[in-house]
């Protein structure tokens, strides 16, 4: 298999573990997949073969310079108890007498799997973490803040806190002997087992071990590489007898590399910046719109409102001086009836005495 | 909380003072020790429970709680909702302390504080969701910062400055609401990366629109829940105008929280749905989960509908501390009680006296500042000098 640099980077980018190494870029939908650096390295964990001696602790603490451990590594009741990695410990051994299967006791080793996208790198803030090309996943705790999301994140439960150290605090765990493998030296662990249970290589050659050991002795291994997938692929490798569930490995995980996890999230960001503005700079003219057009309305409504009234008044007064007009003609009209009759009667009268005067006398004081 | 609030301070020592100088000091005595002897001492965080009640509550809740800020100012000044007005400012220094708080207790959280501008000036880890987080709350508590202070520059007589502020209000309410719904929505993203850790019933590819919706109601209920404990012991800070616009705003708000909360209902259903998770509500964690989503999303729904309509303002505001309840039960659900599920309950987190007493501490801070500023600064009524804004 072989790619250019610059190709490999550009699928870690896609991948969401971009900042590592290359380009900052978290894609949600996306073709492409990164199956590991090429040519880098792993270990395969071999169940079967392992008999809790707890030398690989032993290995692991001496090279790393960890603290003594409470009990010294010789003392084998520490298996008792269901054991995790600490910030002590990078590594530790668990021993498993109630297999579902009836088999046992068996043994598992526990330490930092180095996922070939680690979720730990993906997460963290500041990038402490990296998937290095020899397959180690690095921690830089010069630049660590602290925020442990790297713990919430591992699906393996890996990493540890120091949690008593109050002004240098580190997150603790596996480096894949980073120091020493850089140098062509075995990790640790591997150089203490005196069972060949871990073996160190190119992670491509251990899958290949594993599954001619899975094809030669079909009867002692279950048909499965844990490791080869889950997650996405990581660079330690386990073979078993029983199913990994027995031997406390869990089987739900998922073959999703952990960046995807969050990359359709993390694609909504952009959008988001983009469009939300628009969005309420449009919600915002549309109120001021409707404010100005309400205004608007309102003034012509008003506006109407008082030409009307104005009309209707003017209407009225017009009514009102031709009725006036009409009342003064009635009673001017009746007045002169009135007069009228009245010097008939006069007129009668006078036709007694002397009609013709007044009856004239009568209508010229009406007229002024 | 009262008397020297009521009357002229003539004495310190009310009931309120003194339990909360009694919180202060204990406050700081396990201040002391948390940076002198590390987390270990104080906290009972483990390898297995990296994050306890400092990010549970403290974190999640916390920002939650602060959605009041973008949720009002939004309703006012984008969606025009005016009549609202007088809720903009104790909701915006609501939001403002909070965020504050939030800040501080990460302080005490993180392993390193003073590293804390790390992920910008030193090497941006820009596919963690964690930065985006960050990256928001830095940038949105500087936004309300900004939002706040005309109403100290105008305690202050700073004209000019308040003036200038005032005219970018629209644009902070804007970069506001674009900076909540990426934080609030990637507090629960930030969960995303553990499906092997979150009970199912929690986990979702839904979850960054849960929280985000989540805090919508959240801040809804926070206004109104706040804006009936300040008019219990501050009345005398309001001027005609809050008093007036306050049963307004309850009823407005309630309506509103009615509204988010039935559509909150439906997306938590199809959440359940998209999983096929149905078979595990016969669970205990499916029991809890539905306690949540029956006792603290639709009976709220139902209650603010019937105290909108009946116009029942003693019910709205019952509603709202309950609903108020039922988003801390989420954030501690997602942060804490569902997460871990799968591990024996030996090896589960319950959170330290300490730890409790910090949270309990950086909550007293909150109210005393927020009683400094309010018994001076024109929150709650409107400044002399500016009569026709805010």
């Amino acid at each position: 298999m072989s790619i250019s640099r610059r190709k490999f980077l550009g699928w870690l980018g896609a991948a969401g573990l971009g900042t590592t190494v290359g380009p900052k870029t978290a894609r949600a939908a996306s073709n492409k997949n990164f199956s590991g650096y090429p040519q880098s390295n792993g270990v395969l964990f071999d169940s079967t073969r392992c008999i809790g001696c707890r030398k690989c602790e032993e290995g692991c603490n001496k090279v790393n310079e960890l603290p003594e451990p409470d009990k010294s590594f010789s003392d084998l009741s520490v298996l008792e108890t269901r054991r995790r990695t600490t910030a002590k410990a990078y590594t530790v051994v668990n021993r498993y007498d109630d297999t579902g299967s009836g088999k046992g006791p068996l043994y598992r080793k526990i330490q930092c799997n180095h996922c070939l996208e680690p979720a730990c790198a993906s997460v963290c803030f500041v990038t402490a973490f990296k998937k290095t090309a020899t397959g180690a996943v690095t921690y830089d705790e010069s630049v660590c803040v602290g925020c442990r999301y790297c713990m919430i994140a591992c699906p393996f439960e890996i990493p540890a806190y120091e949690y008593d150290n109050a002004f240098s605090p580190k997150v603790m765990k596996c480096t894949l002997c980073f120091p020493r493998i850089s140098k062509g030296q075995l990790p640790g662990c591997v150089e203490a087992c005196p069972t060949e249970a871990l073996t160190y290589g190119k992670r491509e050659d251990l899958l290949r071990i594993g599954r001619e050991r899975i094809r030669t002795f079909p009867d002692r291994y279950v048909d499965h590489i844990y490791g080869e997938n889950e997650m996405g692929g990581t660079s330690w490798l386990y073979l078993s007898e029983v199913p990994f569930k027995e031997i406390g490995m869990r089987e739900d995980l998922g073959e999703t590399p952990a960046p995807k996890l969050t990359s359709g999230a993390l694609s909504a960001v952009p959008m988001i910046v983009g469009l939300w503005p628009v969005l309420l700079g449009g919600i915002y003219a549309i109120n001021k719109r409707k404010e100005k057009i309400e205004k608007q309305e309102k003034e012509q409504a008003v506006a109407a409102a008082v030409a009307a009234a104005e009309a209707e008044a003017k209407a009225k007064m017009k009514e009102a001086m031709e009725f006036q007009e009409k009342q003064k003609e009635k009673a001017i009209e009746k007045a002169v009836s009135k007069a009228l009759e009245e010097a008939a009667k006069a007129a009668e009268e006078a036709a007694s005495d002397t009609p013709s005067e007044d009856a004239d006398t009568k209508s010229s004081e009406e007229d002024s | 909380m009262s008397d020297e609030v009521t009357t002229p301070v003539k004495s310190y020592l009310t009931p309120f003072n003194m339990v909360a100088g009694i919180i202060v000091i204990i406050g700081l005595f396990v201040t002391v020790l948390r940076f002198t002897q590390g987390l270990g001492s104080v906290t009972n965080l483990s390898d297995y429970n990296p994050w306890g009640i400092w990010i549970g509550f403290d974190l999640l809740v916390g920002v939650a709680l602060a959605a009041g800020g973008f949720v009002t100012s939004s309703a006012v000044y984008i969606f025009g909702l005016k009549k609202y007005h007088s809720a903009v400012r104790p909701a915006i220094l609501t939001g403002f302390l909070g965020y504050a708080m939030v800040v501080v207790a990460l302080n005490y959280d993180v392993g390193r504080p003073w590293r804390l501008p790390y992920p910008f000036i030193m090497q941006q880890g820009t596919t963690s969701l964690l930065f985006e987080v960050a990256a928001c709350v830095a940038l949105y508590l500087t936004v309300l910062f900004l939002e706040f202070s005309p109403a100290a520059l105008e305690w202050l007589g700073l004209k000019r400055l308040r003036n200038i502020l005032i005219k970018l209000t629209l644009l902070l309410t804007i970069f506001g609401v674009v900076l909540s719904t990426l934080h609030q929505s990637s507090l629960g993203a930030l969960f995303l990366i553990a499906p092997s850790k979150l009970h199912p019933l929690w986990y979702s590819p839904y979850i960054a629109v849960f929280f985000f919706v989540s805090a919508v109601i959240a801040g809804l209920s926070m206004v109104i829940f706040e804006s009936t404990l300040s008019h219990r012991y501050f009345a005398d800070k309001m001027d005609e105008s809050h008093l007036k616009e306050k049963d307004d705003i309850a009823l407005g708000f309630g309506k509103a929280a009615s509204l988010v909360l039935a559509g909150y209902f439906i997306i938590k259903v199809i959440g359940i749905s998209e999983g096929n998770h149905w078979h595990l509500l016969g669970t205990s964690y499916g029991i809890w989960f539905l306690v949540e989503l029956v006792g603290f999303v639709a009976l709220p729904c139902f209650a603010y509908a019937i105290g909108v309509r009946e116009k029942n303002l003693k019910l709205i505001k019952w509603t709202a501390a309950w609903t108020v309840l039922g988003i801390v039960i989420n954030r501690l659900n997602v942060g804490l009680i569902a997460f871990n599920w799968h591990l024996p309950s030996s090896e589960r987190y319950f959170p330290h006296w300490m730890e409790i007493a910090i949270s309990v501490f950086l909550v007293t801070l909150l109210l005393l500042i927020f009683r400094f500023i309010v018994t001076r600064m024109p929150i709650m009524y409107s400044h002399p000098d500016y009569p026709d804004e805010h």
